[in-house]
């Protein structure tokens, strides 16, 4: 699993531009960032190469950030990865809460994120021949 | 006191400062010439019911000094309500009346089970303000170990509590939380201090959020009650058995009268809060019309004192908002979100106009201990919001949940309402 640092966003004018911009005065580099959004408010989910660093930063601005572990799995660049990954787990009847994508820009595959509520999600998906990354694969580890 | 002996008791005390207002405050000598009542025409308590109401304005025309009874040389000090809603009232007390404010706070603080033994610090605001120096003088005069914070710098507040070894607390119930919330940034259990009461007083709170505190801190809460008017804290207080506040009755009568005929309500029914002081000296007040809301609990209470106990102030006349021809209390509003687990008790009601229709946005502050990575548990938390504060209020509203801490906390008494339907210009 790796940590994915989730930022609850009251929806007003500027804040997602604040946020990002404090993460990156602080030289915190982001691999994918996705915004849930309702009518009222957002949550922003984002992939850092520092996240425990990234928390610290935010909560001393008084930000709602939170580490929600995830699972990323590596799939190959061609039409039906997404596909494959999803079926697999789908025979094991794990449910998905919510998933997106991101490229690396130098590798050839693609990072696929998914939230998962089942703790067995990870052995199915390697059992499937699937490569599970760990957080040494996106980050040094940096336990805060 | 057996309640017959406590009524002649009333009575001569009544008789006594209707004799020194008529003679002494030309603006009472007015009221009572135009409304035709005699001082000594009083003959039983149940006479009141004639003599004319006193009201804020009166108080604030009579600025500064126009309202006292005793002359400037017999005044030793003044304090003054805050002003909050218009000019301030300044209101004077006698060395005499000094001294029994000193004993009325003593037996606030010991019908809230403090003694001598107890360590107390007061967050109330020393200054012109009454809490401060009210609880202050009473906390001496029950022999406890008094410690005069006053209010403010939060942090240093939880250093004292800890260092000091404070067992009791007096300040606003609103104060109290984020002294608590403080205190557990700080990394310091506020559960695991010798802090064992609460004195909580100075803005109306609800028992939700009464069982929040004493979860919080690890206390027993009492809530008392007073206005600068018509002493300062120490005219009723809650004992142990926490069920609604006895009222100083040796000292001050209380009426409950319907807000719209002025006529009593029967007790156990709801009206606004109307004080007569008995002891005073440097400002007698008659009939004060506190614009408070409350009720007189029937029945007695199981501490064995004969004072009428009323029950907490459930709202004002002057904050009741009228939303969509709704008399909505913003403490009910509190009321709900104290029961609603994921959110914070801190809220914001913003008024506003939307063609000739008002429109309601409550902003709720999401708990920082909520799951909030999920949209839908987010969007599950706000129906439930806004569906329990529309069956309290009977008002179809708005939720905006925002992020945890994000609405300003006070020091003092609370801003909750921001009603800017006038400031739109027309409908």
């Amino acid at each position: 699993m790796i940590q994915q640092l989730s930022v609850f966003l009251e929806n007003s004018a500027g804040r997602l531009s604040e946020l990002t911009r404090a993460l990156g005065d602080a030289g915190i580099n982001m691999h994918a960032l996705m915004v849930a959004d309702t009518e009222q408010f957002g949550v922003v989910r984002i992939i850092t190469d520092s996240p425990h660093k990234a928390k610290e930063i935010l909560d001393a601005l008084a930000f709602s950030a939170k580490l929600t572990p995830v699972v990323a799995v590596e799939v190959p660049q061609r039409p039906g990865g997404l596909a494959d990954v999803l079926e697999a787990l789908g025979r094991s009847g794990i449910n998905i809460e919510y998933a997106y994508c991101f490229v690396e820009p130098t590798g050839d595959a693609a990072v696929d994120v998914f939230k998962i509520d089942a703790p067995n999600a990870e052995d199915v998906l390697r059992a499937a021949g699937f490569r599970v990354l760990e957080e040494s694969d996106l980050y040094a580890p940096d336990t805060a | 006191m057996p309640r017959t002996q406590l009524e002649e008791l009333q009575l001569k005390r009544l008789q006594d400062r209707l004799r020194a207002v008529y003679e002494n405050v030309p603006l009472y000598r007015e009221k009572f010439d135009a409304a035709g009542f005699d001082p000594d025409s009083l003959v039983t308590l149940e006479d009141l019911a004639r003599v004319p109401f006193t009201v804020k304005d009166d108080m604030r025309s009579a600025y500064p000094y126009g309202m006292f009874a005793a002359p400037l040389r017999d005044i030793v000090r003044v304090h003054s309500s805050s002003g909050t809603t218009g000019q301030i009232t300044v209101v004077g007390y006698t060395a005499g009346d000094i001294d029994r404010w000193a004993d009325l706070m003593a037996r606030t603080f010991a019908s809230a089970g403090a003694s001598a033994d107890d360590v107390m610090q007061v967050t109330y605001g020393y200054g012109l303000f009454t809490g401060g120096l009210g609880a202050h003088y009473g906390s001496e005069r029950l022999g406890a170990l008094t410690i005069p914070v006053s209010g403010g710098n939060t942090k240093r507040q939880v250093q004292i509590l800890k260092d000091f070894g404070v067992t009791v607390l007096a300040c606003t119930p609103s104060y109290a939380v984020l002294i608590g919330e403080t205190a557990k940034e700080m990394g310091i259990d506020p559960r695991d201090l010798p802090l064992r009461i609460g004195v909580f007083g100075a803005e109306p709170w609800s028992e939700n959020m009464r069982r929040q505190i004493e979860d919080l801190l690890g206390i027993t809460a009492i809530d008392i009650y007073g206005l600068s008017e018509i002493m300062g804290p120490g005219v009723a207080s809650e004992c142990v058995h926490q069920n609604g506040l006895h009222v100083f009755e040796d000292h001050f009568l209380i009426e409950i009268l319907d807000p719209e005929t002025l006529e009593a309500v029967p007790d156990g029914e709801y009206g606004e809060v109307v004080f007569t002081t008995l002891t005073k000296e440097g400002i007698p007040v008659i009939r004060y019309r506190t614009r408070d809301i409350s009720r007189i609990i029937p029945g007695s209470c199981a501490c064995g004192r004969t004072f009428r106990r009323m029950e907490r102030i459930t709202g004002r006349t002057d904050d009741m908002l009228i939303i969509r021809g709704v008399n909505v209390f913003p403490s009910q509003i509190e009321q709900v979100l104290a029961g609603v687990p994921g959110v914070a008790r801190h809220y914001q009601l913003v008024l506003t106009k939307k063609g000739a229709l008002d429109h309601v946005e409550v902003q709720v502050e999401v708990a920082p201990d909520f799951q909030f990575d999920e949209v839908r548990e987010l969007e599950r938390l706000q129906r439930k919001v806004k569906g329990d504060i529309e069956s309290a209020l009977a008002v179809s509203i708005n939720v905006k949940l925002v992020e945890p801490k994000s609405i300003a906390r006070s020091e003092g008494k609370a801003k909750r309402v921001l009603d800017l339907r006038n400031e739109q210009g027309g409908a």
